[in-house]
């Protein structure tokens, strides 16, 4: 099968999964149950991606917590998305020299 | 002033994430052309569907010569957490959000992008998230490209401390509103909770269908738990 019709359905669905409710979802949600849940599921959702695969984001579990535990503490005072990330980073590039 | 700064603004806060992508797809871009794809198509894939997991997965289906049925469904249960970020931020779109700007920058939704927004303070403005879709899909396609075409271009040692640029993004996001309030840090320490639980005592779960499980899951728990005023919002 060509692989042209693989990307087509490939970008096809997921593009739908996206526009659907992005789109043509205008009303505003009343339940206070649902908006509490919406409020929570971008939290929920980033902290089940990170924990634990952050622990194994450098191959190396040593570098990995140290780059961790640098996010954590600027993250704790509040520093921009990009330092926080960048820190990490370099925390777990400068551990690796050692370890 | 504070009107024409959103694009720039967006480029500005997508910086991490077009970093981040960069890395992440440079190994996309070996993986798929192990499994025979070509420089062009395996760009092709990252430039229409902008999305790690997904584009993965897609890649095993074709080189297993699969259905289409099968591509569908595989992409539709590891992207489907992509329509409820995209429902959660349709409640916080500007009104200048017209239809034809949703129907441009709901191909821009990924967890990463989705996580920025969430952590704007303002409602959404269609320039901002534009700003951040250019930088990231720059990055994602550019990642893939490079990846694909020229195998190994950064030093490993370079490459794996690039491996934690995302998940130093996603802790910079959850952590602030936990230190804030007591209810988000019950729901992201339960979602970490159930998530370790899945990967160490559930390993045949796929990590897709496991990130909805847990999210759903801790989510519900503090809708239940913590329910929110009007006035919160």
């Amino acid at each position: 099968m060509s692989i042209a019709i693989y990307i087509v359905v490939m970008a096809g669905v997921t593009y739908l999964i996206r526009v659907l409710p992005f789109a043509f979802f205008r009303r505003k949600i009343t339940s206070r149950f649902l908006r509490s849940f919406l409020y929570y599921i971008p939290y929920a959702v980033l902290s089940a991606m990170t924990i634990p695969a952050i622990f194994y984001s450098t191959g190396n579990m040593v570098t990995s917590i140290v780059g961790t535990a640098v996010a954590l503490v600027l993250a704790y005072f509040n520093l921009p998305l990009i330092v926080v990330a960048l820190a990490a980073s370099l925390g777990a590039w400068i551990t690796g020299l050692f370890f | 002033m504070r009107k024409n700064s959103g694009f720039v603004r967006g480029l500005i806060q997508g910086i991490p994430i077009g970093l981040g992508y960069l890395s992440v797809s440079f190994g996309f871009g070996i993986m798929a052309i192990r499994a025979g794809l070509s420089v062009m198509e395996a760009s092709l894939i990252s430039l229409t569907n902008l999305t790690s997991a997904g584009q993965a997965a897609g890649v095993d289906v074709i080189a297993s010569h699969g259905s289409l049925l099968e591509m569908a469904l595989v992409q539709l249960t590891i992207n489907i957490r992509y329509a409820l970020m995209a429902l959660s931020l349709s409640q916080k779109l500007d009104g200048s959000f017209t239809l034809p700007h949703r129907l441009l920058a709901a191909y821009g939704i990924t967890d990463e992008i989705f996580g920025v927004c969430i952590a704007e303070t303002e409602k959404l403005r269609p320039t901002f998230m534009y700003g951040i879709i250019c930088i990231s899909t720059t990055g994602w396609v550019l990642g893939t490209f490079l990846g694909a075409a020229a195998g190994e271009i950064l030093p490993p040692s370079v490459t794996a401390a690039l491996g934690i640029v995302l998940y130093g993004m996603f802790i910079a996001i959850i952590i602030p509103p936990s230190r804030k309030e007591k209810s988000v840090l019950c729901v992201v320490l339960a979602a970490a909770a159930l998530s370790c639980i899945c990967h160490y005592l559930l390993p045949a779960l796929s990590s897709g269908f496991a990130v909805i499980l847990c999210a759903l899951a801790a989510s519900v728990f503090g809708a239940l738990v913590f329910p929110r005023e009007e006035a919160e919002e």
